[in-house]
């Protein structure tokens, strides 16, 4: 079936179209939204962008697979990010991501059976004086202890965001809620 | 000496609601602007050579000297880049700017694109980082309804606007000419140089490209002035000017973003502002500012007799009592970086710390050019059989022949940044790498009780 925005996020993409020379500068700010209503990047996702767009689906696909934040597969409610990289190393990562693998009962990579969270690692997240971390969606969790995961990922399950299939969007609607 | 503490980049870390507009302006914020405008474009650059403000986002080039490479067409708008994609593992300072002050970024960016005539200013946020770019956005709105941007900045004949821009999960957009790139709607891949930015950088355009702390002095040196700015400094007789945001990570106690003038050694940044090595522990080597900058080693002594030699007033001494500047850390054989340092203990493998990174540049090496892309992987497999213990001697000499071969034969500095953090932890460590072969290193090193 073929891909819509709502008109809410339509009408941030055409606040911000006038922004820019040119209309292909659009394509990351634009696949920022469409994730954020459709959930990960599909081929009817990068179908709509090209034809908003004025590009080909080649291009499309092209900045898609080269940065991590596109989801080019279903991906969980929630997107637990745990930084692998050496501060988060050197003050834990291994045994919070170890936990979070045992608490969710699945492995780095993997989709919990509930469909709930996906579990991923990232490299580093620029929060490497709290380290270990974790990005939870679009929240920041530094000074990890095994102990305080249950917590948030708790809180994570009850939290709900009508309209949103991705709890992760820096130019979507829910970038622009009040904070 | 105690290291003398400014605040002046983190007058408002501690306000309350300090990322709002009345608390920045309570504060003496956009009075800068206000005296930016007065002085005219031409001064504020003048002002901004004078404060010998060295790029904060790790090459370390004078930003008044940048500045002054912009070559404007007739027929194109100049624009400004503004490099807010942090990402150089150990770097957490441009974050607390944003989410703690962005209304500080704002006037820097209104003062530095009135001083280039840019009327479009596009600031590049690592798109991971939701608070931050929600600050600046929200920052950008006050500014503008309170007439600080606009068709008419403070009633002057000055148009600008502001895009904040996200991107979307890439170490390489750090790059500038790959930042372009990704800002256009491309794939982060680096551009050939030249032409340069300043020449031909986004849309076609003359761009000048500068980090977010970059800019976010601006407002400082206007209104201190450049002198009295680049005095801050310890190396201001080295032309490296002012204070600057360092940052320090891993086993200390204090982890965190401190201000400073510029050329407070490695020893004062661990122990005074990072409050020493975790406790029962010892120093055995530091990364002094992001991942890509070859590690030191306190044991390790200047030998500079030459008077003429730029570290000759630190010879005799270890590396980590010389001055962090630009050139005095390049005389070390490393690079100043983006001034945020990675401290390790002596439980730390450095065959751990190798593979941990090698690991990092092979993930985010672009691909573009074959020495990075293949060579970062295969020093991250070669660092992988040393972990495991299932290297051989010959391995040894070819993780050093990989990284050589990287070095200076790719488009832009990833592959050197990766080549160059090898190469240094094989020389100062080499002997773990040896006692490595045949023996697996479990662990990266031991959690703090």
């Amino acid at each position: 079936m073929a891909f819509e925005l709502t008109p809410e996020r339509l009408a941030i993409f055409e606040e911000l179209l006038p922004k820019y020379p040119t209309k292909q500068a659009l394509t990351i700010p634009l696949l920022h939204i469409c994730q954020e209503q459709a959930g990960h990047i599909s081929d009817e996702v990068i179908e709509y962008v090209a034809k908003k767009l004025s590009l080909s689906t080649a291009d499309v696909k092209g900045v898609v697979t080269f940065y991590t934040l596109f989801q080019q597969k279903p991906v969980g409610r929630n997107v637990v990010w745990v930084c692998r990289t050496l501060s988060c190393e050197l003050m834990g990562a291994r045994e919070i991501t170890k936990t979070l693998e045992q608490k969710l009962g699945c492995h780095v990579g993997e989709t919990t059976k509930d469909g709930e969270f996906t579990l991923l690692q990232a490299e580093c997240l620029a929060a490497c004086g709290g380290g270990p971390m974790i990005q939870l969606n679009d929240e920041y969790f530094e000074n990890l202890t095994p102990e305080k995961l249950d917590a948030i990922l708790d809180a994570a399950r009850k939290k709900k965001d009508a309209g949103c299939a991705a709890t992760f969007s820096p130019v979507g609607i829910r970038a622009r809620k009040e904070h | 000496m105690p290291v003398e503490n400014p605040r002046l980049l983190t007058k408002n870390y501690d306000t309350p609601n300090s990322w709002t507009l009345a608390a920045y302006e309570a504060s003496g914020g956009y009075q800068a602007l206000r005296k930016a405008i007065a002085m005219g474009p031409a001064a504020i650059r003048e002002e901004v050579k004078a404060a010998n403000l060295r790029g904060r986002g790790g090459a370390g080039f004078a930003a008044g000297v940048k500045w002054s490479f912009l070559k404007t067409s007739p027929d194109k708008p100049n624009y400004i880049a503004v490099n807010a994609d942090e990402g150089e593992p150990g770097t957490i300072k441009d974050r607390t700017l944003m989410e703690k002050d962005p209304h500080r970024c704002v006037e820097g960016f209104i003062i530095a694109a009135y001083a280039l005539d840019v009327h479009t200013v596009f600031v590049y946020i690592r798109g991971e980082l939701v608070l931050a770019i929600k600050r600046i956005e929200q920052a950008v709105r006050e500014a503008r309804a309170k007439g600080y941007l606009g068709d008419k900045v403070i009633d002057q004949d000055f148009k600008l606007d502001i895009v904040v821009h996200a991107g979307a999960g890439a170490y390489i957009c750090g790059e500038e000419t790959s930042l372009l790139n990704s800002l256009e709607g491309l794939r982060g891949e680096p551009r050939l140089k030249p032409p340069f930015p300043a020449v031909v950088g986004a849309f076609g355009a003359p761009t000048i490209v500068n980090n977010l702390e970059t800019l976010a002095t601006v407002p400082t040196i206007i209104e201190l002035g450049g002198d009295a700015f680049s005095k801050l400094s310890r190396l201001h007789h080295l032309r490296d000017g002012g204070v600057r945001l360092y940052g320090i990570s891993g086993h200390v106690n204090r982890p965190g973003v401190y201000e400073a003038p510029v050329g407070i050694t490695l020893r004062e940044l661990i122990d005074d502002l990072g409050g020493g090595v975790r406790k029962g522990h010892t120093l055995k080597a530091v990364i002094p500012g992001g991942s890509s900058t070859p590690v030191l080693r306190e044991q390790d002594i200047v030998h500079a007799p030459d008077e003429k030699h730029p570290l000759h007033p630190w010879h005799g001494k270890s590396h980590l009592d010389v001055p962090m500047g630009v050139d005095t850390m390049r005389g070390l054989g490393t690079m100043l970086g983006t001034c945020c340092a990675i401290v390790m203990d002596e439980t730390t493998s450095m065959v751990r710390v190798a593979e941990n990174l090698m690991m990092f540049y092979a993930h985010e090496s672009c691909g573009q050019c074959t020495p990075c892309r293949e060579g970062c992987a295969w020093m991250a497999r070669l660092c992988q059989k040393f972990a495991n213990g299932t290297a051989t001697q010959v391995d040894l000499d070819t993780l050093a022949d990989v990284a050589n071969n990287i070095m200076g034969n790719t488009i832009c500095a990833l592959g050197d940044g990766a080549a160059m953090p090898m190469l240094g932890i094989l020389k100062l460590f080499r002997n773990e790498f040896e006692a490595a072969i045949g023996k697996p290193t479990p662990h990266l090193g031991v959690k703090a009780a």
